[in-house]
């Protein structure tokens, strides 16, 4: 087990290493850096201006020495500005170059800083990920009950009125994408057309105070999303338990339906639910991005549509990883999680 | 004159609709006629689910085919005085179009229903043709990965989970913007992903007709011809006859939708792949001496299409919604465009006022993947009774 683990996160770690690559090639493109340069100096610069600023800044070197030094592996640039100041990738403001260290990156926990909101990208990240995580926990607390209560029932009976209907609603909920189903629950819940104005069609609010008025729509659009598919797999998983040798057994020996259900098919019947919605913590991301643009709260999502649409470099490559972490991380749980559950594969 | 009613705006629109009833009548008729001759598609027609969502997906289709005849408007003109107006506000005196704006006017006075029935159209243009361009990439490179294994089924498995950790909405944020599309970096990804169907083919010849020479040279040449033709003008824009091309635009969000797709569909070829070959009928054929392609064209992948035909079904509908985000946050396509997720998009910033614009395009979309997922369960469920 230990060197499955240990195996699984060297993959891990040669996986975020390729995709941060890619990353940074992608958003280093000589047309991204020229658009990067107008952002931050002037819209109108000159090509020559542009490359004097890309230089001064740092983006002049070779691609690969600047991914090394966001890496921490090879010594961050150094140089003076205009009035004479030194200045580099890990110089602060006013220090001189000797008292700076030499390397600062990946390695030596410094994400560097980001452009858009002149921060340090790790206060960033810190804080909108905080903001996300809040979200996620109620989705995780409306959507996975919700879904696993409508796949058992379904499951239950395989091919009765409940089953029939139950799977259709979970086929609705999966053909309905997060920014249509935000658009349905704000025009019917939040507008004032409806009139109902039950809850807020924003989330800015959400973020110092959260309260069941606004935060109910942003959960709900992601948690429907979402059930559907969780929903399907239980069912399906509960369906297969409930034709099975054992379940058969217990109704000969005359168990009532209940307690078949509750004490011999339940905890066979969640293992396969269980994969699925550690799997699902990736699709939720891309929800994440959605809701919150759509919402306007900004977390993490959102944070990485800023990044992205400025060309943020570092703060774009520090979100990756982190999405990348959390996708490879789940993966890696989810498999641990099922060979624990699952006493067939254990002892296999 | 009046606005309309609730009760008279639907009624026009099911008038404007009448072409996409009649061929939906006609073609439903004739495949029940015809049922016991269609194979799987005519079960189908017993099926109550599987025919509901065939009735969703062929009423899209239809309208994306006959979308010039149901419009009521023009989708990009701009009607001065009908800026948000409610549905079924008829328009200013003076103009001699269509008389009401069925679901009312867009935050820039264009007709929503035009638009949303024009959606129909960008939306289908792109999404089954990209997914089928997904499924040869995962074909042609899952049957081999699955058959041969080795040190070529670890890389690609390996370059297969690196893009499905990619979230996708980095990818597109990183791949459709104009700065790419300015660095080549779209026309190099459709050098080598559009290459993949032309090679399939000619393997699929190539295996099928070894012992036929002429026959042979005769397929090969006209996949040749026409995947080459077809290949510069997608890929490059360089149509020598100048009939086929892709706008950079158009071209971009088709690419990463099939760079998107193919390592998923690589996965589930790949698992198909690794069940079918030990089955005895494959043994047979390599007793018999017939060479890997063969096999791997000829005898598995006739005997994977059950599971393939309803996946591809459900990833249609997942495009479906890839394209939409692509809409909804702006990317790849042009602000003007009438695509679904676009639309969404615009009417959006004032949806707690004015919902009207946002929501046709949202239902619409919604009813087409319910439709394509509902097919695809009737597929499942009817495949797997015999």
């Amino acid at each position: 087990m230990g060197l499955f683990i240990l195996r699984r996160l060297g993959v891990m770690a040669l996986t975020a290493f390729c995709l941060t690559f890619v990353v940074f090639v992608l958003t280093n493109l000589a047309p991204n850096l020229e658009k990067l340069a107008k952002t931050q100096g002037n819209m109108r610069m000159t090509d020559e201006q542009v490359v004097s600023w890309l230089n001064e800044n740092g983006y002049g070197q070779p691609m690969m020495v600047r991914y090394g030094e966001w890496l921490g592996v090879v010594p961050g640039w150094t140089g003076e500005d205009g009035q004479g100041r030194d200045i580099g990738r890990c110089v602060e403001p006013g220090q001189a170059v000797e008292d700076a260290p030499r390397r600062c990156g990946l390695l030596q926990g410094d994400l560097g800083y980001s452009t858009v909101f002149r921060e340090d990208v790790s206060a960033i990240v810190g804080y909108r990920l905080g903001l996300t995580g809040w979200l996620m926990f109620y989705v995780m607390l409306v959507m996975v009950p919700m879904a696993l209560i409508i796949g058992v029932l379904a499951g239950m009976r395989e091919g009765s009125r409940t089953d029939r209907s139950l799977s259709t609603v979970s086929i609705v909920t999966t053909a309905t994408p997060e920014y249509v189903s935000g658009v349905i629950l704000i025009a019917v819940f939040a507008s004032s057309v409806v009139g109902l104005k039950w809850f807020k069609g924003t989330a800015a609010s959400a973020m110092n105070d959260i309260t069941f008025e606004n935060f109910t729509l942003p959960v709900m659009t992601m948690a429907l999303y979402g059930m559907g598919y969780i929903a399907r797999m239980t069912r399906a998983s509960m369906a297969e338990v409930m034709n099975a040798q054992y379940i058969r057994t217990a109704r000969l020996k005359g168990l009532p339906f209940r307690s078949i259900v509750l004490k011999h098919a339940l905890r066979n019947a969640l293992i396969a639910p269980f994969t699925v919605i550690m799997l699902q913590f990736p699709w939720l991301l891309t929800g994440v991005v959605i809701v919150e643009t759509l919402f306007n709260y900004k977390g993490f999502g959102w944070t990485l549509v800023q990044a992205a649409s400025n060309n943020d470099i570092e703060l774009l490559l520090s979100c990756s990883v982190v999405a990348v972490v959390v996708v490879l991380l789940t993966q890696l749980i989810s498999d641990i999680g099922y060979v624990y559950l699952n006493p067939r594969i254990r002892i296999a | 004159m009046e606005p309309l009613s609730w009760g008279a705006i639907v009624a026009q629109m099911f008038l404007q609709f009448t072409p996409v009833w009649i061929a939906l009548v006609v073609t439903i008729a004739l495949s029940m006629l015809f049922q016991k001759k269609l194979g799987l598609y005519g079960k189908l027609m017993g099926s109550g689910i599987g025919l509901i969502g065939l009735g969703l997906v062929l009423f899209w289709l239809f309208t994306a085919l006959f979308a010039n005849l149901i419009i009521t408007h023009d989708p990009l003109a701009v009607i001065s005085g009908m800026k948000n107006k409610l549905p079924g506000t008829p328009l200013p005196d003076g103009n001699d179009v269509y008389a009401y704006y069925l679901l009312g006017g867009d935050n820039l006075a264009r007709d929503v229903f035009s638009r949303m029935v024009m959606g129909a159209r960008e939306v289908l243009k792109i999404a089954p043709a990209a997914t089928l361009f997904a499924f040869l990439v995962g074909i042609s490179l899952g049957v081999p990965a699955g058959y041969f294994g080795g040190t070529f089924d670890t890389v690609l498995s390996f370059i297969a989970n690196l893009v499905l950790a990619f979230p996708v909405i980095l990818l597109f944020y990183l791949l459709v913007t104009p700065e790419i599309v300015q660095s080549g970096l779209p026309t190099a990804m459709a050098a080598v992903l559009f290459l993949f169907p032309i090679i399939f083919m000619c393997i699929l010849w190539n295996a099928r007709y070894l012992a036929q020479p002429t026959t042979r040279a005769i397929y090969i040449g006209t996949t040749l011809v026409i995947g080459l033709w077809l290949y510069l003008g997608l890929a490059f824009n360089a149509d020598p006859l100048g009939i086929i091309s892709m706008t950079p635009n158009v071209l971009i969000v088709f690419v990463s939708v099939v760079f998107v797709n193919s390592p998923t569909v690589f996965r589930i070829v790949r698992g198909l792949v690794l069940d079918i070959q030990t089955r005895d009928y494959v043994s047979a054929a390599k007793t018999r001496g017939e060479g890997p392609w063969y096999i791997m064209l000829w005898e598995i992948l006739p005997n994977a299409r059950g599971p393939l035909i309803v996946d591809f079904c459900l990833r249609i509908g997942y495009t479906t919604i890839l394209l939409g985000t692509l809409g909804f946050f702006g990317l790849g396509v042009s602000p003007e465009s009438p695509d679904w997720g676009s639309t969404i998009n615009e009417g959006r910033r004032l949806l707690s006022i004015y919902p009207h614009p946002a929501l046709p395009p949202a239902i619409a979309l919604m009813s087409l993947v319910l439709g394509l997922n509902l097919l695809a369960d009737g597929l499942r469920e009817e495949s797997l009774k015999d």
